[in-house]
């Protein structure tokens, strides 16, 4: 990949509006997306592709979001993906459940650029190295 | 709102508090205000105006000056100033205090709390302060935030806004649809009310001052009166650190800048903070905060 491309990252979530209004946030920040609507599709699209990062829902239909993260990290890459979590499951023993998955990060639902942003920045990230 | 109208709130907050409002930042007259004409029933801004100035000493007066001069605030703010803190504050203070084992630091306009909890947060986080009094001090002009603060609860966006999770997961607990930030955190902070403009003599002397993005709300001889008095307050081997946009060049000839630490001031007479230190780089925004060290 070029260096100087935008970073890839994937939105997993079942709902087209909340994959749509992410994007809007994650293109003003320069980053390129892709999208999958399960965690299935996810995988597809992780073997194919390899996003940077991914923005993992928890629940969806087929294979949830915590599933996903358990195969995704099962897989032992040398360049392991950025995986947030992204959901409405904001309780605690959910948050420590991913964390203890090994998720990266966590955004509780709902949330706005702002904290998008900031959790990126975070985790060394930038939607676009600098030429 | 009329020039009349904005000539008189703009010239009452600049004599109760300091704070410049210029024609331009009329929207903010508009957003801050109208939730009090809400809620005292009045029509609109012009009429919290006009009672304002029926009355400049009443209770809907007050109010106006608190809800004008809150400030913006968020857990871990600009990320740099704790960078600054953990890679060197701390550990040169901890340092040369290694007998009495004692540090205090005042954030000054602590607003709901976020900024004297960060850094209760960093030093549990990163020092072994077991056997130290260490002991932050909040001030704000408004008694509805310092109870805020004190209680110490927060929304799901306002823990989310510059924290990493490992925070939220160690340093504080969910109470419904808020999270409140742990005894063990809110025993190190104390809220006290303090008008930066007033005598704040008997707060004491402190090692790190905090006041970072008040002053910029205030005319010169108001930021130039606030520079000199927290000089006061300082350690002599203490600093002052302000926001990212401010400077004490020209307000305040107390101090001079701490070498390499961006924002980071000293006394003049002190000669070890002048002597030099390492520059604190910085990868992303926040990223050194996300490691969490235990």
């Amino acid at each position: 990949m070029n260096s100087n491309a935008p970073k890839v990252c994937m939105i997993v979530d079942d709902s087209k509006a909340i994959r749509r209004v992410i994007s809007g946030m994650l293109s003003k920040l320069n980053y390129s997306v892709l999208e999958a609507e399960d965690g299935a599709c996810a995988l597809d699209q992780y073997k194919e592709k390899h996003p940077d990062i991914i923005l993992l829902d928890w629940n969806m239909p087929g294979m949830d979001g915590l599933e996903c993260l358990k195969q995704l990290r099962a897989m032992h890459e040398a360049n392991r993906p950025i995986v947030v979590m992204c959901t409405t499951e904001n309780t605690m023993p959910k948050i420590v459940a991913a964390m203890g998955e090994g998720a990266d990060e966590y955004i509780m639902k709902p949330f706005d650029i702002d904290i998008l942003k900031n959790k990126l920045e975070q985790l060394g990230l930038d939607g676009e190295i600098p030429q | 709102m009329n020039y009349g109208d904005f000539s008189f709130i703009a010239g009452f907050l600049r004599e109760k508090s300091g704070l410049i409002v210029t024609p331009d930042k009329t929207y903010l007259i508009e957003s801050r205000l109208s939730p009090i004409a809400r809620e005292c029933g009045l029509t609109d801004v012009v009429q919290v105006i006009e009672a304002v100035r029926r009355d400049p000493s009443s209770k809907l007066a007050r109010a106006v000056v608190y809800a004008m001069t809150t400030n913006e605030t968020m857990f871990f703010r600009d990320a740099h100033p704790f960078e600054t803190m953990r890679k060197v504050l701390f550990p040169k203070l901890m340092e040369r205090r290694a007998v009495k084992k004692v540090l205090r630091i005042w954030s000054a306009a602590s607003s709901s709390g976020q900024e004297p909890y960060s850094v209760a947060m960093l030093l549990k986080e990163y020092f072994p302060i077991d056997g130290w009094y260490i002991n932050i001090v909040g001030t704000d002009i408004n008694p509805a935030m310092l109870e805020r603060a004190r209680d110490g609860y927060y929304s799901g966006f306002e823990v989310q806004r510059g924290m990493p999770i490992q925070y939220l997961m160690k340093y504080f607990d969910q109470l419904g649809d808020r999270w409140r930030i742990k005894t063990e955190i809110r025993e190190m902070v104390e809220f006290r009310l303090l008008d930066l403009l007033g005598d704040f003599s008997a707060l004491g002397s402190f090692d790190i001052v905090l006041c970072r993005n008040v002053l910029i709300y205030f005319d010169q001889p108001s930021k130039s009166k606030v520079m000199n008095a927290i000089s006061a307050q300082l350690a002599p081997d203490g600093v002052f650190m302000l926001g990212g946009s401010e400077s004490v060049y020209g307000l305040c000839d107390k101090y001079t800048d701490v070498p390499n630490l961006r924002g980071v001031y000293c006394l003049k007479q002190d000669k070890a903070w002048q002597a030099g230190q390492p520059e604190v780089r910085q990868t992303g925004t926040a990223s050194p905060l996300h490691i969490i060290a235990k």
